[in-house]
């Protein structure tokens, strides 16, 4: 039985494409879909990837206009019910303006657009999207963005922490755009959703400096018994 | 309909890398020093109910995590 993923994808997303040769890489050629942003039917999908660009324009906030499309309606009522949501970059700050992560992003503090290969630190291997990770395993993944400052105010993130919703953080010297508690990524409680800033889907193959962003993509299959 | 100003502004204690730039162009152009540069956004719109208005901001105009907002209704 296969397992089938789709990446939505809206006017302005730019990393369709690599989301979708990463799923196929891990789940099998043939097994991964666009699905586009107007269109309530996620297809019976097993997981949904929300992939990374400039979500209309990013007009008002990042990802907060996309928040609003009719995909995201069932990919919160998919999530809702336990289904396995990647949200990468924009992807991340669509789930965060949507509510279905904790946390919101700003301006890096540098104010400058980040592109470099950076060093993730996995926090919490118990994910749907770290199953087939270790704790404390480093990961090496490209990071490119400018509104990537996740933040959250000192309760939330007291109470992130207690639940272990930290799923990735930067590696000590690597500060990327000055987030809170150096997080990189987070998830929900039900540890089904998870969002992160740098982009594993362009870290698929050694030739390109990097194999390592496919262990996500293979997780939610493995946790599923899939593969 | 009602003409509507939404003051949008970063909440006390978030740092506002853009008030920041601006901060220390000043001194660069000749100018006295400024302090506590922050910067947000005003939306105007002409509202059918402003009653509506806070739902609006707390929905899509402000994230009430980092943003305050100000409403103001023209009489």
């Amino acid at each position: 039985m296969a397992f089938r993923v789709g990446v939505l994808q809206f006017p302005g997303t730019c990393d369709e494409v690599d989301a979708l040769l990463a799923a196929e890489r891990a789940v099998g050629a043939g097994n991964a879909e666009l699905l586009w942003h107007r269109d309530r039917d996620l297809r019976g999908v097993d997981a949904v990837v929300v992939p990374g660009g400039f979500s209309y324009g990013d007009y008002l906030r990042a990802g907060a206009i996309a928040a609003l499309s009719p995909a995201m309606e069932s990919v919160a009522a998919f999530a809702r019910d336990g289904g396995p949501v990647l949200g990468i970059c924009n992807g991340f700050q669509v789930l965060c303006e949507a509510g279905l992560l904790p946390g919101t992003m700003l301006t890096n503090l540098s104010r400058r657009f980040n592109f470099r290969q950076v060093t993730l630190r996995v926090e919490a291997a118990d994910t749907a999207w770290t199953a087939a990770t270790a704790a404390g395993q480093e990961l090496s993944i490209p990071a490119k963005h400018q509104t990537g400052r996740w933040y959250a105010p000192d309760d939330l993130l007291d109470e992130l922490h207690a639940n272990d919703q930290v799923v990735f953080t930067y590696a000590a010297d690597d500060r990327p755009n000055g987030s809170v508690a150096n997080v990189a990524g987070v998830c929900n409680a039900g540890r089904n959703v998870v969002g992160l800033m740098p982009h594993p889907e362009h870290a698929t193959d050694p030739l390109t400096g990097s194999a390592d962003g496919l262990l996500l993509f293979r997780s939610p299959a493995e946790v599923a018994g899939v593969r | 309909m009602p003409h509507a100003r939404i003051l949008i502004r970063p909440k006390a204690g978030i740092l506002d890398p853009q008030g920041v730039a601006v901060e220390q162009a000043l001194p660069q152009l000749g100018f006295q020093p400024a302090e506590n540069v922050r910067i947000g956004r005003l939306v105007e719109l002409d509202v059918a109910d402003a009653a509506e208005l806070e739902a609006i901001c707390d929905k899509l105009l402000a994230n009430p995590l980092i943003e305050d907002y100000e409403i103001q209704v023209d009489a």
